[in-house]
């Protein structure tokens, strides 16, 4: 199919569809209307399910019940609406239910304001919900890349029996840019969903049960386990992410995901025509983070420079990871505020100036 | 000598021992619930969705497939699974906590929206697994560890009825209260079960039968004595009978 222009949200809908999805159940919230808006239409049209909850904490847990009988089960909302489906994410980690969740964010905390942020860092990548699990998390750049991530996550939350979340912000959500819904995606494989409670306990010989209940301390802990080995396998296979201008040697490194890269590319591209050469460290997915993407810098690489729509949440990761490697630095804007290319552009002067490299 | 099987184990249950307490009617509930989807044929294709109480580990009992929920959203779970499953038979087993206080948003939309699922709701005045609070449908002057005096209107008000309450949804269908206390009014559930389970096969929408059920251990009254106590002090505030039947000439909705 040829590339057609589209509204963020709008694709994100229609990506689904293409990617499978069985059933959507969602509440209104701003600004990811337009993804319930087009499925309340195209999902029946497709012969699928499409059903507008009562609340957010109800939307999630129709999802929970309608994986646990084998579909593949997509909800949406943003930031304070994810908050609210915290309780039964953390009910589908801990039965290993699949499912697909897409998070457009927006300034926090409390109800915040509708513009767009990355402040649900933190909620999506250390769990959110109670308990010790972890979403696979996506957090794409451009519509073209949320569409294929929208796609595949299906098959990803079907294979590791784990909800995936999408996390973009807001602008994602509400920009209109060209995309093609048909380019080729890599998908896992299909397994058979044999645990499923799909109400055929007498054709299959046993029963099924859709549980997250284990009140022997040591079966828990066992549980909790082989969770941690499944969430091991997704750092070991699903650390995705880019490496932008590494190639001319940079001294200074950007750290971000989504709108925030977008933006750092431009300035990127500002800072080339005045003779600096700034690299990008751009995860894909966000949980787990991608650390392979800190080993293999060039020489020349001596500060990493965060950027968020937050005020320092994803630094955190790169602390973490960094282990003393590199200088750190950060610059964000909150509250629904998005970064101008030239306030970036003067942050790496500040940073290059400091560093004693008199521009 | 030859004998007769007279009683034996509905198959719809499974061989686990149940965890209620002495003197519960769960067991009774759970009993009469199995039957009806063993002779109804439909324990085999039936999804149960258990909801978090004393009947939390439902999911072990009930033969069929289960789902466990969250506090109060089985309806929701139930929804869920229905629109994805809508030749299965779904129902969700709640509590008076779960549906009537942390679930009530749930448990009303479901009907609202006509969900062709069947609710059996089990009302024993009281928070029983977590050790005897006060629920939404404790009596007035009732002590639980929370209402240690005894529940006051003036600030905790008065009990919930739901029966009543869901009969002024449009999109409910069937809505039946009945009681476990003697032999005649078990075969009495028995048979709202029955109907609960047929408005659903015949795709009529929405059906709850709500259980006067009992809680001898948080009550602090012998069994007996509790069975009395529920038809002289609860049975009163929640009449027995037949909330709404649109099975006839249809809900309001259609």
């Amino acid at each position: 199919m040829a590339k057609v222009l589209m509204k963020g949200n709008e694709a994100m809908a229609l990506a689904a569809i293409k990617g499978g999805c069985d059933a959507f159940f969602g509440y209104p919230i701003t600004p990811q209307n337009e993804i319930p808006e087009y499925l309340s239409y195209h999902m029946e049209q497709n012969g699928r399910v499409f059903v507008q909850a009562e609340s957010e904490v109800a939307a999630i847990n129709m999802v929970y019940g309608a994986a646990g009988s084998g579909a593949r089960v997509l909800t949406s909302s943003s930031s304070p609406g994810i908050a609210l489906k915290q309780e039964g994410i953390s009910y589908m980690a801990g039965s290993e239910l699949p499912a697909v969740i897409i998070n457009v964010m927006r300034g926090g905390p409390g109800l915040g304001g509708i513009q767009p942020s990355q402040g649900d860092y933190n909620q999506i990548t250390r769990g959110g919900g109670n308990g010790d699990y972890k979403l696979l998390t996506f957090a794409p750049e451009t519509l073209q890349e949320t569409v294929n991530v929208v796609k595949a996550s299906f098959a990803l939350a079907d294979y590791y029996r784990n909800p995936v979340m999408i996390a973009v912000d807001g602008l994602i959500g509400q920009m209109m840019e060209p995309v093609d819904l048909d380019q080729p995606i890599e998908e896992k494989p299909m397994k058979e969903k044999t645990w499923a409670a799909t109400g055929e306990a007498e054709k299959r010989g046993h029963r099924n049960k859709i549980v997250s209940l284990h009140l022997d301390p040591y079966e828990l802990e066992k549980h909790n386990l082989r969770l941690k080995a499944k969430y091991d396998e997704m750092k070991a296979t699903e650390q995705r992410y880019e490496l932008i201008n590494m190639e001319n040697n940079p001294e200074i490194v950007f750290v971000a995901y989504g709108s925030m890269a977008r933006i750092a590319r431009s300035a990127i591209e500002a800072l080339k025509q005045e003779g600096i050469e700034v690299g990008m460290i751009r995860p894909i997915v966000i949980a787990p983070f991608p650390e392979k993407a800190f080993d293999d810098l060039p020489g020349s690489v001596k500060t990493l420079l965060t950027l968020e729509m937050a005020l320092g949440q994803m630094l955190q990761d790169v602390q973490i990871v960094n282990q003393g490697r590199y200088i750190l630095d950060f610059y964000g804007r909150a509250g629904g505020v998005v970064p101008e290319t030239e306030e970036i552009v003067e942050k790496v002067k500040a940073v290059l100036k400091e560093a004693g490299h008199a521009n | 000598m030859q004998t007769k099987t007279v009683y034996k184990p509905t198959e719809g249950l499974t061989e686990r021992d149940l965890t209620y307490c002495p003197g519960c009617t769960h067991g009774i509930i759970h009993k009469l619930v199995g039957e009806v989807l063993v002779e109804k044929g439909l324990i085999g294709e039936a999804i149960g969705v258990a909801s978090v109480g004393c009947s939390v580990m439902s999911y072990e009992f009930f033969n069929c497939d289960m789902q466990q929920a969250a506090h109060g959203r089985a309806p929701a779970v139930a929804t869920g699974i229905k629109r994805v499953k809508p030749e299965h038979t779904v129902f969700t087993y709640q509590g008076d906590g779960d549906l009537a206080s942390i679930g009530l948003a749930e448990i009303v939309h479901a009907a609202h929206r006509g969900e062709n699922i069947t609710v059996i709701f089990v009302n024993n005045a009281i928070y029983g697994m977590t050790g005897g609070q006060m629920a939404p449908t404790t009596l007035i002057g009732q002590k639980t560890s929370t209402s240690p005096v005894g529940r006051k209107k003036k600030g905790a008000g008065e009990p919930m009825r739901m029966s009543e309450l869901m009969a002024t949804i449009p999109g409910a269908t069937y809505l039946e209260r009945v009681s476990v206390h003697d032999p005649k009014h078990i075969r009495k559930a028995k048979k709202a079960i029955e109907k609960a389970f047929d408005v659903q096969t015949n795709e009529q929408g929405f059906s709850m039968i709500e259980f006067i059920s009992t809680c001898p251990v948080n009550w602090g009254i012998q069994p007996n004595d509790s069975l009395n106590w529920a038809v002289e002090n609860m049975i009163p505030y929640f009449p027995l009978g037949v909330y709404k039947d649109a099975t006839k000439d249809g809900n309001d909705e259609k």
